[in-house]
């Protein structure tokens, strides 16, 4: 069962960049060996911090989409919170949030549809991006 | 509510639409648009942005848009100074969190 995780984590600004793109290699590597997949990594570059951590007052930010199992995920915080150069991190599940988010949508496509029938002749009918339902078809060519 | 399940003779001449001093202010009335905060006239309705704006998901991480729902010091607003419905202000409470969490926003600032 995988769900999807956004893990940020900030690492130290005296770090060099080669420093950490090996960081991240041997976390992604966790990932894919524990059975995950990495779907992203982004690197949000060098912000300063509202507070002090650890007597740091900017610091690297890195967020990494993963595809994983709750016990790969204890693993990999296991090793950001051992990491020397990684002040902090935060892990967040986001499949339930993704999904939530299909929903609304979807539902949304629908109501744009069923919306665009009748205010709309033909024309705007056909143009409606969203693919047309055989209900739509044939109400458009009753009006028509 | 309790209040007025008292006695009828309510030694307390206090009207039943009268201004709720204490945290009355909103959620008084059947879902009232903010509440009136203390006064007899309504504050003109202020909206939820996020119902508004169709925004869906609110992210710890973009700062700017939860900067605009915390306070000088750092401390959440409240949703009847901004307008937020409930399912949104829940959602906004745990991002900012969240980014407190992560250093993106402070705990308290501006000592």
């Amino acid at each position: 069962m995988q769900r999807v995780y956004e893990v940020m984590f900030i690492v130290r600004p005296d770090v060099a960049d080669e420093d950490v793109d090996k960081l991240i290699a041997s976390l992604e590597q966790t990932v894919t060996g524990g059975g995950g997949k990495v779907r992203s990594t982004e690197k949000l570059g060098k912000r300063k911090l509202a507070y002090l951590v650890r007597r740091f007052n900017d610091g690297n930010y890195i967020l990494l989409t993963i595809d994983a199992d709750g016990s790969l995920i204890a693993e990999l915080e296991r090793r950001l919170r051992v990491s020397e150069p990684v002040i902090k991190f935060i892990t967040v599940r986001m499949d339930e949030e993704e999904k939530r988010l299909a929903k609304v949508r979807a539902i949304r496509a629908t109501k744009k549809k069923v919306s665009a029938i009748p205010v709309a002749e033909a024309p705007a009918a056909e143009a409606a991006p969203a693919p047309a339902t055989p209900a739509a078809e044939t109400t458009t060519q009753a009006s028509a | 509510m309790a209040d007025e399940t008292t006695t009828p003779a309510n030694p307390r001449p206090e009207a039943p639409a009268g201004r709720p001093a204490g945290p009355g202010g909103g959620g008084r009335g059947p879902g009232g648009p903010g509440g009136p905060g203390g006064r007899k006239f309504f504050r003109r309705k202020k909206v939820c942005k996020f119902c508004t704006e169709k925004i869906d998901a609110i992210s710890y991480r973009d700062v700017r848009l939860l900067q605009g729902f915390v306070a000088e010091r750092g401390k959440i607003v409240p949703r009847r100074l901004t307008g937020v419905c409930t399912t949104h202000q829940r959602r906004l409470t745990k991002a900012i969190k969240q980014a407190r969490n992560i250093a993106l926003l402070p705990f308290a600032a501006r000592f």
